[in-house]
């Protein structure tokens, strides 16, 4: 019998997902041993026309990282959505829409400008831009479309799993290596890490105080950080709430607190509202100028609160931007 | 649209509540409409869905028609959905598993479009037939009233109040600010239409208060704290030192007698300021309870309230074995638990200082009408002869309405009373003083029982009444006969010119206005306010005594102004409405609490939130656990829970997002 067939690709993303496969260290040799690596573009050399040509659904799993931001990634998406049996999306990017979704706030134009005109680290006097298509040399190249919005991967196909993280760790990528070969997977749709928000795994649980009244929001990079103390004890924003478990703290077990990266549990649809709801019901001052105040500790509310989640929230996008 | 689960059989209603709803909405049309969705399996429009035909109807189609979920879109929810539920459960179902649409206060009331409003009841019915379906069966919880009642005011509503739940053998416990219950009455002379004395028709009921066995009399105390919920609040009452123990004095008043001030010296709160008292005094002869007090601002054994123990302290000897005397004592404070409470706290008479031309406090001889009560009465600070601050009889004497109402300028309101009082104040004075009165009116309001009589009675005592708002009262004479006079100018509106009346006394008839902290009084007991500031009741025709605070009930003039058959009459509305949950025995709570899921990761944000305190953290699970009998399903912990690990019954994320899919699908 032959092995199952796996497949890894990637589309917006930094690459830190990939990085995670590589992070299994030995334990990818017990990988390799059981299934066969039919793509892996960070690794393996391979073309389109590869993929294309492999029999529908011959491919047992893909897992694929990086949000849809062009019409390549969109493509590629489809087709192998088109060859797997199952289709999981890997990390926060392909989850969630990740970093990359926090370009919903701007439109194309303005990334564009900015990018290849405005930045102050660019010099383009000519002010030339990508093309889908421009004439070298009697040569015809093609670049993909940037896509009006970034979009999570269950945006544009079906998605049967996901396994959540920037990057995921270790641990539920092996849990869900042993899930897929064994045969003992959640009901489709399942995020493939527990539903319980990290509080329950962080190891300073026991000291937030039941009334944490905020007086004032501290950036990390503002503060000196106690080591065993709730962040938002502290008055440092904490993502911890309203985030999901799984990760084995490993944040603010390094004296850093949760950013949101698992995104939100099962039972609630926009991570970013609710700890906002949450912890603006807890600000102490009650005037409000005072609660103005406090807020100024936030000077980022998107980036902070919608860190990975601004695709699936139910922002999903600046108001006037088209849904693709 | 989320598509409704097989086995769903909805019912649907739409009521046309005669024209209330039939006049703007096309009932039959959302009928046919809402018949054609997924999991109806009947519709029907009928002209009153609360009539006993209209109920007996849903019971019927459930057994028929094998329901297993009812839509009615009708009135508010305020006001039927009880019926409602009660009718689908008389049909065997569970009444939860019911859903009622507003289309009258929210559609055809607010409408002037015939199809705009079709339209949108179709959309609400359209929601809450997606809704429905996500609907459970929930069970109804029984709690146990604590069966003694607090009462808040010793005005004649709370004494009235107090006696009747007391003979009906209930505990009440009555707190009062003033160091005597009596209230405003206790200060009136007489009372109109019929002239009573007021004292002696209130004081045996002041008298009953402080010897009834099941009543506890707090005076010179008020409400600092509330908490629990209906059937089960836990009060606490602060009490202020009288510096006599109340066990011990016996109300002989030796220690008055003896006080080192020979004569009383200090203004009298009792006669608004028109007589004096002593550093010990009582507020008046019937005062209930029959306890002396200390006012530690005058009394030498103090200094600016600190005690000093410097006087001879000749109180204290004259009080002598009985030892009632004690400088010592400091605020206390007593927690009470309750079932039910009935706020009584009355109201606050306008400031005539906001109206400057009527020359209050620039003229001696401009009087309020709360100051005359006490001018006319036989116990009060002239033992009825009406002396004028000059030391003048009047000769002629001005009534002015309407001070403080029916003006744009200062309060809107009629305050009710204050033709009536005006006018019994008329006759007071005229017999005491034989003086000619002029009443200056705006219209004259006299529809109580034989009040429009006392009015023909007054015409033909010879009282003048000029129909007119008052200018302004000057001192500026224009001819020989307003020297020293003071000069109404008015425009006779009845007569057609503008006319200056010399007179001697003016009594300005105040209007009444809500207590200055009525605002602190109404989150104290979590109640509402109108615009005007006085306490809003649940309904203004059904449930005039109830407020929107289950066991919370209001009566007499802190609800609005009104006059004592009438507060006498809401204050026994009030017992009989606390009396009603007492002999019950239980409330049937609302299931819509709030109930942590197992998934909880203890990150006790919902904690502090909790208005009803809820919510605690087990130290063993390490989840947060809510107490259900506390909770009063608030929500605000269900949107707080940062993992979404609240759920509430009747208020589930999947109902209210499917309603909301429901109304924004076409």
């Amino acid at each position: 019998m032959s092995k199952p067939k796996v497949a890894f690709y990637w589309c917006a993303s930094c690459g830190g997902c990939e990085e995670t496969v590589v992070d299994l260290a030995e334990d990818i040799l017990g990988v390799v041993e059981k299934v066969d690596i039919v793509l892996w573009p960070v690794a393996m050399d391979f073309k389109y026309k590869d993929v294309e040509a492999m029999a529908d659904g011959s491919i047992t799993a893909t897992l694929l990282n990086g949000a849809i931001r062009s019409s390549e990634q969109e493509e590629m998406a489809v087709l192998l959505r088109r060859k797997s049996q199952y289709l999981i999306a890997y990390g926060s990017c392909a989850h969630l829409g990740g970093i990359p979704a926090l370009a919903n706030q701007f439109e194309r134009e303005e990334i564009l400008r900015f990018n290849y005109e405005d930045a102050p680290s660019v010099i383009n006097e000519a002010k030339t831009r990508p093309q889908l298509v421009t004439e070298i040399d009697g040569h015809r190249p093609h670049l993909p479309e940037l896509r009006h919005v970034v979009r999570s991967l269950d945006q544009v196909v079906d998605v049967d799993f996901y396994i959540p993280g920037c990057p995921p760790t270790p641990n539920l990528t092996k849990a869900a290596f042993n899930a897929l070969l064994s045969g003992q997977l959640p009901p489709k749709g399942s995020v493939l890490a527990p539903d319980t928000a990290l509080c329950d795994e962080c190891p300073r649980k026991a000291t937030k105080p039941v009334d944490v009244a905020f007086s004032e929001f501290k950036r990390p990079h503002q503060k000196l950080l106690e080591p065993e103390q709730c962040f938002l004890a502290q008055g440092v924003v904490c993502m911890g709430p309203a985030t999901r478990s799984g990760c084995a703290a490993q944040c603010t077990c390094g004296n850093m607190p949760c950013t949101g990266c698992f995104g939100p549990t099962s039972r609630v649809r926009d991570q970013g509202a609710k700890i906002l709801s949450s912890l603006c019901a807890n600000i102490g001052a009650k005037t409000e100028a005072e609660i103005n105040t406090v807020l100024q500790g936030i000077p980022d509310p998107v980036g902070t609160f919608y860190r990975y989640g601004m695709a699936k929230s139910l922002l999903r996008r600046r108001v006037d931007l088209t849904t693709t | 649209m989320v598509s409704p689960k097989q086995d769903i059989r909805i019912g649907f209603y739409v009521c046309h509540c005669g024209h209330n709803i039939a006049s703007m909405v096309d009932c039959p049309a959302v009928a046919e409409y809402v018949g054609q969705l997924p999991g109806v399996v009947l519709s029907r429009d009928y002209k009153y869905m609360c009539s006993d035909p209209g109920q007996e109807l849903i019971q019927k189609d459930i057994a028929e028609f094998d329901l297993n979920r009812v839509v009615v879109a009708s009135c508010s929810p305020l006001l039927h959905e009880h019926t409602f539920r009660n009718a689908v459960a008389a049909g065997g179902l569970n009444p939860f598993l019911f859903h009622m649409v507003n289309i009258r206060e929210h559609d055809s009331w607010v409408h002037t479009d015939r199809q705009e409003a079709t339209a949108k009841a179709k959309g609400l019915a359209r929601a809450a037939i997606v809704r429905v379906a996500h609907a459970k069966s929930l069970p109804v919880k029984k709690v146990p009233i604590h069966p003694d009642v607090l009462v808040v005011g010793g005005g004649i509503a709370g004494i009235h109040a107090a006696l009747t739940l007391a003979n009906a053998g209930k505990k009440v416990f009555l707190v009062e600010r003033e160091p005597s219950i009596g209230g405003h009455m206790a200060r009136f002379d007489k009372t109109f239409p019929t002239l009573d004395c007021a004292a002696c028709i209130l004081t045996p009921k002041m008298s009953e208060v402080g010897a009834h066995p099941n009543i506890t009399l707090w005076s010179y105390s008020d409400v600092v704290k509330m908490d629990g919920y209906v059937g089960n609040y836990t009060v606490t009452v602060r009490r202020q030192p009288r510096y006599i123990n109340e066990e011990l004095c016996t109300g002989c008043q030796e220690c008055i007698g003896n006080c080192i001030y020979k004569e009383p010296k200090f203004p009298d709160e009792f006669n608004e300021g028109l007589g004096k008292r002593k550093p010990v005094y009582i507020s008046f002869p019937q005062a209930t309870p029959q306890v002396v007090l200390i006012d530690p601002e005058v009394c030498l054994n103090f200094r600016h309230g600190v005690l000093t123990d410097k006087c001879k302290k000749t109180c204290v000897e004259a009080c002598g074995d009985r030892k009632a005397i004690d400088f010592t004592q400091k605020v206390e404070t007593r927690e009470i638990k309750v079932g039910t409470i009935i706020v009584a706290t009355g109201f606050k008479p306008f400031d005539v200082k906001r109206i400057p031309q009527y020359g209050y406090g620039s003229y001696p001889n401009v009087y309020t009408a709360l100051e005359v009560e006490r001018l006319v009465n036989a116990s009060g600070p002239t033992s009825g002869d009406v002396i004028l601050r000059d030391g003048r009889h009047p000769q002629a004497i001005a009534i002015i309405h309407c001070v403080g109402s029916r003006d744009k300028k200062t309060n809107r309101w009629c305050s009710r009373v204050c033709c009536m009082y005006s006018m019994k104040l008329a006759h007071l004075l005229k017999e005491h003083t034989g003086a000619e009165i002029y009443n200056f009116y705006i219209d004259i309001r006299a529809p109580g029982k034989g009040y429009e009589e006392f009015y023909d009675k007054l015409n033909e005592e010879g009282v003048h009444f000029i129909r007119g708002r008052v200018g302004e009262v000057t001192d500026w004479a224009m001819t020989p006969e307003e020297e020293g006079k003071l000069v109404i100018r008015v425009e006779d509106t009845l007569a057609g010119f503008v006319r200056r009346i010399p007179v001697d006394m003016v009594v300005l008839a105040t209007g009444l206005e809500p207590q200055a902290d009525s605002q602190d009084v109404r989150r104290l007991f979590n109640m509402s306010c109108g615009t005007e500031g006085f306490f809003l009741e649940r309904h203004p025709k059904l449930a005039p005594v109830n407020t929107f605070t289950d066991g919370i009930f209001i009566a007499g003039c802190c609800q609005g102004p009104r006059d004592i058959p009438d507060t006498v009459a809401q204050a026994g509305a009030a017992a009989a409405e606390a009396m009603v949950l007492i002999d019950k025995g239980y409330i049937e709570q609302e299931p819509n609490t709030a109930y942590i899921q197992p998934d909880c990761s203890g990150c006790k944000s919902c904690i502090p939130l909790c208005p009803y305190t809820a919510i605690a953290f087990d130290a063993t699970t390490q989840k947060a656990v809510i107490n259900e009998a506390l909770c009063k399903g608030c929500g605000t912990c269900v949107a707080a829970c940062p993992s979404g690990s609240i759920g509430q019954n009747l208020f589930e994320d999947d109902e209210i997002f499917s309603e909301i899919d429901g109304l924004l699908t076409n």
